[in-house]
């Protein structure tokens, strides 16, 4: 197993990877600072789905891991959307 | 076979002896019988304080408690019976002796991760037991710590939740060791549709394990900081949403429902095909069926909120799904049916306790679908209908396996063998004791007894008194059953390796079974329920 995933990344990823998430944690405090209605809501969740999606691939190694692991991870990432969606069947609709 | 091989039990993992070869133990028979220690005792405690609330509900008003104490008891025997006793019950004490045993490997994967999660567990359980002596008293929520009660009530609540946060991490862990020992260490030749159905469903009920029990933790950490910082998340008063918390409860709880039945459901896949010395018919269709409740049963957790004031939209949505998990449960009754079917059926102590399960279950599960109805629940919404129905499927369901599991694996686990006469007659006195204990609160709550009370109406008297009688049949029964295995412990008959007749790989090896299970390492040619291997297995 160790054989294949003996990928290294350089600390510029690293740090490149931690000043984004940085940004996109400012986007969200700021976004939730200005009224947009329900699409502050929209816009926080896509934005933390692209931070989750970079912490997993690049810190997690998961980019760079066998198969099988993404296809756990995507199970958990199916259930937590569906889990999502059937909350809102009530939040949207109370 | 090799009986002279040392067992478990002669032979530790480790350099110590005595009390110290337990407690650091890497062996997961002897990690599965600690837990069985532990969660035995507790489920001892949950007994006796039932029998407590029964003695109080044997006349109404004031009998030997005030409602405060009353709401304690129900809080603690909640608590204590799905926290300690049925989440963990059968995963992590038949789970752990048996997974590695039946898919031939010689332990978990993780064998220093499985002791750490028994002493999370014990952890999580000490810190139940604290929160009942610390200043503001024992929490009197209810097991399902409801908002906004659960943030106003000046007991030991944060305490209380705090435990359950920790035991929820027991939990993940084993589930965690469970996937990967399933992946990786099963023997040459055991392929995925060649493993035993118990670990089909030991394994899907380790994906549950790991998905749901974080939103429990998130949730519950969430309510300590609402107690703690006055932060508005669920509580109306301070801006909250006291339904979003019921949502976040509620995904995890459903959930768990599965986590508590489809390792029983495991079981009895593996005791009836011994029993009936037939293959089991729709083997595949049983092991998919595990992994479709365990899918399934993540999308209908509102059920449990339909008269909480969520959306209409919802309830409707939530309803319909909650008649789709009927069907892979189906499935399974309809397979364990057919595989009896022209069976030659061997009536032992395991087969009779997996019969009391069919019918309590069954109950269980239909009065389920009168809960599922929106109509109907409306009106049966927090009664005695709901206390019922849910005994018969956890008690009934869950807790009737625990002991049949008990009555197969006890002459493997422990190399004796018990009184078959006292088991025969503790199943009956088992099943006159449980369906008088729970079978009146079905009739009382659809006359509108509500849950929860310590008092009563008169009209309700008699069907009270039943009930309580019910429960000294059925506690004395359950007392009975642990006499005599505790007196086969130590005053019974050596079993044989084989004593029912059984082909999945735990009966291939001597009783207790040796430190590292197999003698040699096993080669699987056949499928886990082909009972020509019989004779072969009898002539070596």
């Amino acid at each position: 197993m160790s054989g294949k995933n003996n990928h290294t990344i350089g600390y510029g990823t690293y740090i490149i990877v931690w000043i984004a998430l940085l940004a996109f944690t400012s986007i969200t405090v700021t976004v939730a600072g200005i009224s947009l209605g329900k699409y502050t809501l929209v816009i926080a969740l896509t934005i933390a789905a692209i931070k989750s999606a970079l912490v997993i691939n690049i810190f997690m190694h998961i980019k760079f891991d066998e198969p099988i692991f993404k296809v756990f991870l995507g199970l958990s990432g199916a259930t937590l959307l569906v889990i999502f969606i059937l909350t809102f069947f009530d939040f949207l609709y109370r | 076979m090799a009986e002279s091989s040392a067992s478990f039990y002669t032979k530790s993992t480790n350099k110590y002896s005595g009390i110290l070869s337990w407690l650091l133990t890497k062996d997961h028979k002897r990690i599965g019988l600690m837990y069985m220690m532990a969660i035995i005792s507790f489920f001892v405690v949950g007994i006796i304080i039932g029998l407590l609330m029964r003695l109080e509900l044997i006349s109404p008003g004031r009998t030997i408690m005030d409602a405060q104490t009353y709401n304690t008891l129900f809080t603690l025997h909640g608590v204590i019976m799905i926290f300690l006793f049925i989440i963990p019950g059968l995963p992590a004490i038949f789970g752990n002796f048996f997974l590695p045993i039946q898919i031939g490997a010689e332990d978990v994967a993780f064998p220093r991760l499985n002791l750490l999660s028994w002493y999370v567990y014990i952890i999580g359980a000490v810190l139940v037991l604290v929160s009942l002596f610390l200043p503001g008293g024992p929490i009197d929520t209810g097991w399902t710590f409801y908002i906004p009660y659960s943030v106003r009530s000046t007991t030991n609540v944060s305490m209380a939740l705090f435990a359950a946060f920790v035991l929820g991490f027991s939990s993940i862990l084993t589930g965690i060791n469970f996937i990967t020992t399933v992946h990786r260490m099963r023997a040459p030749g055991m392929g995925f549709f060649k493993m035993p159905l118990f670990v089909w469903a030991t394994y899907a009920t380790a994906w549950i394990q790991i998905l749901a029990t974080p939103v429990i933790a998130i949730t519950i950490i969430l309510v300590i900081i609402e107690r703690s910082f006055g932060v508005g998340i669920f509580d109306p008063a301070l801006g909250g949403d006291p339904i979003l918390f019921q949502h976040m409860f509620w995904i995890y709880s459903h959930p768990a429902v599965y986590i508590m039945i489809l390792p029983a459901m495991g079981v009895v896949s593996e005791i009836i095909p011994t029993f009936a010395r037939r293959t089991i018919f729709g083997y595949k269709a049983i092991a998919m069926s595990s992994l479709a409740i365990a899918f399934v049963g993540y999308l209908v957790w509102a059920h449990h909120m339909f008269s909480s004031g969520m959306s209409d939209t919802a309830r409707w949505i939530f309803s319909l799904l909650t008649f789709i998990v009927a069907l892979p449960s189906g499935v399974k009754i309809f397979n364990w049916v057919a595989t009896m079917y022209k069976g030659s059926i061997d009536p032992q102590p395991p087969f009779l306790w997996v019969m009391n399960f069919i019918f309590l279950f069954s109950i269980g599960g239909l009065t389920g679908l009168v809960l599922g109805s929106l109509a109907t629940d409306v009106h049966l919404t927090d009664t005695y209908f709901v206390v019922a129905h849910f005994h018969y499927v956890m008690f009934g369901g869950t807790g009737t396996i625990f002991f049949a599991a008990l009555h197969y694996w006890f002459p493997k686990m422990f190399g004796k063998m018990y009184n078959i006469r006292f088991s025969q007659i503790a199943v009956a006195l088992y099943f006159i004791g449980f369906n008088m204990l729970y079978f009146p609160k079905f009739i009382m709550g659809y006359m509108g007894m509500p849950r929860r009370y310590y008092d009563y109406l008169p009209q309700f008297t008699t069907l009270q008194r039943i009930s309580t009688v019910g429960s000294w049949i059925l506690a004395g029964t359950i007392f009975f059953i642990f006499g005599y295995f505790i007196h086969a412990l130590r005053k019974g008959k050596k079993a044989t390796s084989n004593p029912w007749g059984g082909v999945t790989l735990e009966w291939h090896i001597p009783s207790p079974p040796p430190l590292e299970n197999f003698v040699k390492l096993p080669e699987i040619k056949d499928d886990p329920y082909d009972f020509s291997q019989l004779k072969e297995m009898k002539d070596e």
